[in-house]
């Protein structure tokens, strides 16, 4: 482990909460903690917790209400849309419980859309998505459509997107939430490799015990509050 | 990959909900196109009139006729070049179906004054040697299968009897918008008939035609001459061609005034039917949209998307309904050849056929496009699942 190195990720007296017409429904209160470099998180908690809701705020698509993120050095609290867009398509990957992909393209097209907002090349975006297919195993299936995969094969196609553009951190909602149990541990065992192999910073946010064993710190949130750091 | 690919997977997506949209899209546009052709067909004889021709006609009404003597004094008149007269004839050929407009005419000098309508020098010099004979136009002569020499028959309606006539001459259009349909036969012979059978009725026509030496004088010319009629037992009212033809068509005025806003209702109905199909797709795809957006995408990424599809959708139904405004027209304009001589489609119509199509996949896109673009991203994952 990288102790040495300054956390990859610094949350300072984070807050939120949503407004239901005049009601107030705070979500998330005075959070702060750090997240080291090649850190495997898992968030745990009771739903309507928050999970959701941190996780969003740290891959920069919802904005906090007061506190600061700091992610590899830069403030992305006070990052303007346009700032964040560019930021997310640089650093975060993201991997969501029902896969989200686009269902008229193909797995291949699929992956290479984040290229698409870079200067590569097609063909360097070709090296580039062939890769990521390959690392998830699907070098097999590049012409397929999400129809014709199973869930894990498309989770695993999506997590091969999160890849594609190297980011710094990876961040995962539930991704084996809508798996049988046997896909789940195919698509734990990636995250896991993805993490301690090519050393990306993971936060997932999970229900199952089985997989929170994966990370290295599990963290509860109940009622808006972060428990500390265990395992 | 490009996002344009995109784009045309995305208008397929739903194969029977776009095909549906696209056949409205093709109908309206096809109903838009024949509306605006007819309505070009109504006014296709004032635009095919000239404003350097005057017509002389009774200032009481067109069905007075006036006396032939005017024929000298009209000529002696300053800027008067050319003068022709004649009546209409309106008689009618075998069947009341049949109709075709025909006119008693003083011929050279009607030709002189219509140069659109081309007559070969002999058949001109036939028509004009032979008491009987008549000319038609090139589309009239097709309709009936007509043949130079043949003897045609007309049943009068204004003048009594069966009217005797033989083919001379057959006149082509100079361009497409010059009227085919029209019969000219010789007044001396409607004049010589009626001497002996109602002799009151000779020696008069229904209208002077007149062409100006300098079109820009033609008001003062008509002036002139109403002048030289006034007091007189017939007054006259001259008029350009122009307005002689708009004088018929006013009485029609607002059936065209009709046609034309159905032809917008049209195109407005839809507008609402794209609209509605836009909106159901882009609420289906919130979820993808946000996605896009989640990836770094930007918001005129998604109008991109939203516009671009609209758009296909809008001018492949308009491609498609353009292709098939041709082949549509010219069944309609033989079949309502009796009523619209000229039944062509303007290229203004189809023009105005894809600023429409544009209009509608354009409108269609703006609410849709609204919604996609400000719908926070986290929202907009909720609704996935
Ligand atoms: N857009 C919103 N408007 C109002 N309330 C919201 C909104 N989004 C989330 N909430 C509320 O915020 C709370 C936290 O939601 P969040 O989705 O973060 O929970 P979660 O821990 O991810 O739950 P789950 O395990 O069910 O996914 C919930 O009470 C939820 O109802
Ligand atoms: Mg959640």
């Amino acid at each position: 482990m990288a102790d040495t190195k300054p956390p990859i990720v610094q949350i300072r007296n984070l807050s939120k909460s949503y407004r239901r017409g005049s009601q107030i429904i705070p979500v998330l209160e005075d959070i702060s903690f750090d997240i080291p470099d090649g850190e495997f998180l898992a968030l745990m908690g009771p739903s309507g917790s928050g999970k959701s809701t941190l996780l969003n705020l740290l891959a920069g698509i919802d904005t906090a209400d007061t506190g600061s993120i700091l992610i590899g050095g830069e403030q992305i609290t006070t990052m303007s849309e346009a700032d964040l867009a560019r930021w997310r398509s640089l650093h975060v990957g993201f991997i969501f419980q029902f896969y989200n992909l686009i269902p008229v393209l193909t797995a291949f097209e699929n992956v290479e859309l984040p290229l698409l907002l870079t200067r590569l090349s097609r063909k360097e975006r070709q090296a580039h998505v062939e890769t990521a297919l390959r690392v998830v195993g699907l070098a097999d299936r590049m012409e397929h459509y999400p129809a014709q995969l199973s869930g894990g094969q498309q989770q695993r196609v999506a997590i091969a997107r999160a890849l594609v553009t190297d980011p710094t951190i990876l961040v995962a909602d539930e991704p084996t939430g809508d798996l049988d149990r046997y896909s789940a541990e195919e698509i734990l065992d990636l995250i896991d490799r993805l993490n301690h192999e090519a050393g990306k910073t993971v936060i997932m946010v999970t229900h199952d015990p089985r997989a929170a064993e994966k990370a290295h710190v599990i963290r509860h949130l109940e009622k808006g509050i972060l428990s500390d750091a265990s395992r | 990959m490009h996002l344009v690919k995109l784009l045309w997977r995305n208008a397929f997506r739903h194969r029977l909900r776009t095909t549906l949209t696209v056949i409205g899209i093709t109908i309206a546009i096809l109903a838009f196109g024949m509306l605006r052709t007819v309505i070009s067909a109504w006014y296709a004889g004032v635009d095919a009139s000239s404003a350097s021709r005057l017509v002389t006609r009774n200032a009481i009404s067109l069905v007075f006729p006036l006396p032939i003597s005017y024929k000298d004094r009209i000529r002696q008149i300053d800027g008067v070049k050319t003068v022709s007269y004649g009546s209409w004839f309106g008689g009618l050929y075998i069947d009341e179906k049949n109709f075709f407009p025909n006119f008693a005419v003083e011929i050279e000098n009607y030709l002189k004054l219509y140069p659109e309508f081309v007559l070969a020098p002999e058949q001109l010099n036939a028509v004009v040697h032979d008491r009987k004979a008549c000319v038609v136009g090139r589309k009239l002569a097709e309709r009936f299968g007509w043949k130079i020499g043949d003897t045609i028959v007309l049943k009068g309606t204004i003048y009594p009897g069966d009217w005797e006539f033989v083919l001379r001459g057959i006149y082509r259009g100079k361009d497409q918008t010059t009227d085919e349909t029209q019969m000219f036969f010789n007044w001396d012979y409607l004049n010589e008939t009626m001497r002996k059978l109602v002799a009151r009725r000779a020696d008069q026509v229904g209208f002077y035609m007149i062409g100006v030496t300098n079109p820009s004088h033609a008001a003062e010319v008509a002036a002139d001459i109403d002048k030289t009629f006034r007091n007189s037992l017939a007054e006259t009212l001259t008029e350009t061609e122009k307005a002689f033809q708009l004088g018929f068509i006013s009485m029609t005025e607002a059936i065209v005034i009709a046609i034309q806003l159905v032809s917008f209702v049209v195109i407005i109905i839809i507008m609402a039917v794209v609209a509605n199909t836009m909106a159901m797709t882009a609420r289906e795809r919130i979820g993808e949209y946000a996605v896009f957006k989640t990836l770094g995408f930007r918001g005129y990424h998604i109008a991109g998307l939203v516009f671009g599809e609209s758009l296909i959708i809008s001018m492949t139904g308009c491609a498609i309904g353009v292709a098939l405004t041709y082949p549509v027209a010219k069944i309609f304009g033989t079949t309502l050849s009796n009523y619209f001589p000229i039944f062509n489609v303007a290229p203004t119509t189809i023009l105005m056929d894809v600023a429409a199509a544009l209009l509608v996949g354009t409108v269609a896109a703006i609410f849709p496009t609204w919604r996609a673009v400000t719908i926070r991203i986290a929202d907009g994952l909720r609704r996935i699942g």
